[in-house]
């Protein structure tokens, strides 16, 4: 079988989750192969091989030098050239897509982003990847193929569960030359930012989102989303207000979340929000206008001010966990 | 200093849209108009024009349907200078990798003419919103990239950026020449004043076809793109469930039963 690259999605080192979707996809594929730019360590590298990969490639962050994408996608087109992979798999972040945009054009293939799930053509193991996503705000499914060179796929977090599955995982450095071209935008500050504590939003099984009917007090959110373990998200409007910081947005310009439960507070239901949740599994909306578009969408609402619904509701919740 | 921007005609959000049988986006069921993510590009290249003063000039590149000049008209009324649009049935149906072959080729010849010095995009189209044009321009160009840019700063020949990033915030700098992009973040967009909507119409738009920027209409278009949708399907629409009022305070409780009854508690 053809290898299938999937280049690892990682946090300084530690493999995401998004990686063991993206190596539980590329077994249906072909061959997983990890592509590991950075310091592989033990842990990593057991991650990789317990989701199946047969090849770890590790590239030396050194020699790509302080620049942005390009010499990612640099490196990564050197590998496809050299493996003719079956597919290659990055995941569907700003930064994934732009590799796999690079990668698209430096070896003449097909790109498809924001897969929310991959299946080999007529579910016979092996077969071409086709794709799923999902369109125009939630509203359509589509499903597409590549048609020329590798299928470059850029995969959504929670695409497949992760399947557990022993890989060889042979490690390979990977010799690396970045062209001059490759340097031309270099980063001259990295600020990382304080994780929350909290699950991350774009895998979490369940949201509680704040809108600008918070009036800026996003506590009342915060509480209930603890008391169900559940990951915090905020309305532009309320990014745009200064009350929460981007990375939470939820919608078309922010992230696009599918959880199994969606609370949307003080958000009254635009388009554009929608766009980033509409395929959650069910939606439950408190909002004080009765007439709020977010109640069209809704499993369950509560028309109430939010600064009373969610405290007593989180206390309820406190009290039958025990 | 010139300022290409490249900009796209989109059908409107908070329409009905939808596909045609052929599995290509029906751009004659709603009504279209700028993709209001490139508004922030036309925004932000205006911002450099003001800051630079007089000489530099803003060109406004679009690849579309006949309609699509609308949204070069709408530039054109913020305060953009000239417009080019591409226009060849030919190019009907292009992936993106094939409209970024068309974009990379009409660039080409602008650069052959006048010039540019930066081609600026937004963040992504408002309809397919795959984000990857800019990247892709990056590399047919052979020029640097500093794609989601949450701020956009030229100061000579050096252009900073600042990328707000999941993990990271990021300040990255490049030398001109540059494709940049920018994000929603950059600042509200201006509306056409009644002295840029007069002015915008003696302003110039030049149509090319594919013959004139040298692509051959067997690279582009729906049978020579590189990916192909197989199918379309209309998700059932969400239906409203129950909603109660929180009279007498009876919402939370509601509320919590409702999550236990779906096992989330
Ligand atoms: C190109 C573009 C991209 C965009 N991208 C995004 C995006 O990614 N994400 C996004 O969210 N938006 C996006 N927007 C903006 C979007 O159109 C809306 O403006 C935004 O979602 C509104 O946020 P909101 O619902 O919090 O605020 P509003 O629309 O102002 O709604 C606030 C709601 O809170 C309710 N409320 C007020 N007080 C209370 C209270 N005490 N208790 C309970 N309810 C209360 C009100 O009844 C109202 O329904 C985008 C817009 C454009 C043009």
């Amino acid at each position: 079988m053809s290898e299938v690259l999937v280049l690892v999605d990682h946090v300084g080192g530690s493999v995401r989750k998004t990686t063991h979707e993206m190596l539980t996809i590329a077994r249906r594929i072909g061959e997983p192969s990890a592509v590991f730019i950075g310091q592989l360590s033990d842990d990593a590298a057991g991650a990789l091989r317990q989701y199946g990969a047969a090849k770890i490639y590790v590239v030396d962050p050194n020699a790509l030098g302080p620049y942005l994408v390009a010499p990612k996608a640099e490196v990564l087109a050197q590998l496809v050239g050299s493996v003719t992979p079956a597919a290659v798999l990055v995941s569907s972040s700003a930064e994934g897509k732009e590799v796999a945009a690079r990668v698209a054009v430096r070896t003449d293939s097909g790109i498809i982003t924001d897969a929310v799930d991959v299946q080999p053509e007529g579910g016979t193991p092996g077969g071409a990847p086709v794709t799923t996503q999902s369109v125009f705000a939630g509203s359509y499914t589509v499903q597409a193929t590549v048609t020329r060179g590798t299928p470059i796929i850029a995969v959504k977090p929670n695409a497949a569960t992760p399947e557990r599955a022993e890989g060889a995982g042979t490690v390979e450095n990977v010799p690396v030359s970045i062209s001059s071209s490759a340097k031309g935008a270099r980063m001259t500050g990295v600020e990382p930012k304080k994780a929350s504590g909290r699950p991350e939003l774009t895998e979490a099984a369940i949201v509680v989102a704040g809108g600008r009917g918070t009036g800026g007090n996003f506590e009342p959110v915060e509480a209930l989303a603890d008391s169900l373990g559940a990951a915090v998200g905020a309305s532009r409007a309320a990014v745009d207000s200064g009350w929460y910081p981007h990375s939470f947005q939820i919608g078309q310009t922010g992230k696009v979340v599918s959880p199994q439960l969606y609370v949307a507070t003080g958000i009254s239901g635009a388009i554009q929000h929608r766009a980033g949740m509409q395929t959650s599994k069910t939606i439950v909306a408190v909002n004080k206008d009765e007439e709020a578009p977010i109640f069209e969408l809704a499993d369950f609402g509560v028309v109430g001010d939010l600064h009373t619904v969610l405290p007593a509701a989180t206390e309820e919740i406190e009290k039958r966990k025990g | 200093m010139n300022i290409v921007v490249c900009v796209k005609y989109v059908p409107d959000a908070t329409g009905d849209r939808r596909f045609k049988p052929d599995n290509t986006v029906d751009r004659a069921a709603v009504d279209g108009l700028l993709s209001e993510l490139d508004e922030y590009a036309v925004e932000q290249a205006l911002q450099i024009k003001e800051k630079q003063g007089d000489d530099t000039e803003v060109t406004v590149l679009t690849v579309g349907p006949e309609r699509a000049v609308e949204a070069i008209r709408k530039s054109l009324q913020m305060g953009a200078d000239r417009g080019v649009h591409v226009l060849d049935d030919a190019i009907a149906g292009s992936d993106a990798l094939a409209t970024s072959l068309v974009l990379a080729q009409a660039l080409a010849k602008v650069r052959s003419a006048g010039g540019w010095d930066l081609v600026l995009c937004g963040m992504g189209s408002t309809d397919g919103a795959m984000g990857v044009i800019p990247a892709m321009l990056s590399e047919r160009l052979d020029v640097p990239g500093a794609t989601f840019g949450s701020s956009i700063e030229v100061d000579g020949d050096t252009v900073r950026i600042r990328r707000d990033g999941d993990t990271a915030t990021v300040t990255a700098e490049a030398v001109l020449p540059l494709v940049a992009s920018v994000t929603d973040m950059t600042g509200e967009a201006r509306y056409p004043s009644f002295k840029g909507i007069m002015a915008a119409k003696k302003k110039t738009v030049e149509t090319w076809s594919l013959a004139d920027i040298g692509v051959e209409p067997s690279q582009v278009g729906l049978s020579s793109s590189w990916t192909a949708v197989e199918s379309t399907e209309a998700r059932p629409p969400r239906t409203a469930g129950e909603v109660v009022s929180d009279e007498g305070g009876s919402g939370a409780k509601a509320l919590v039963d409702f999550l236990t009854s779906k096992k989330f508690i």
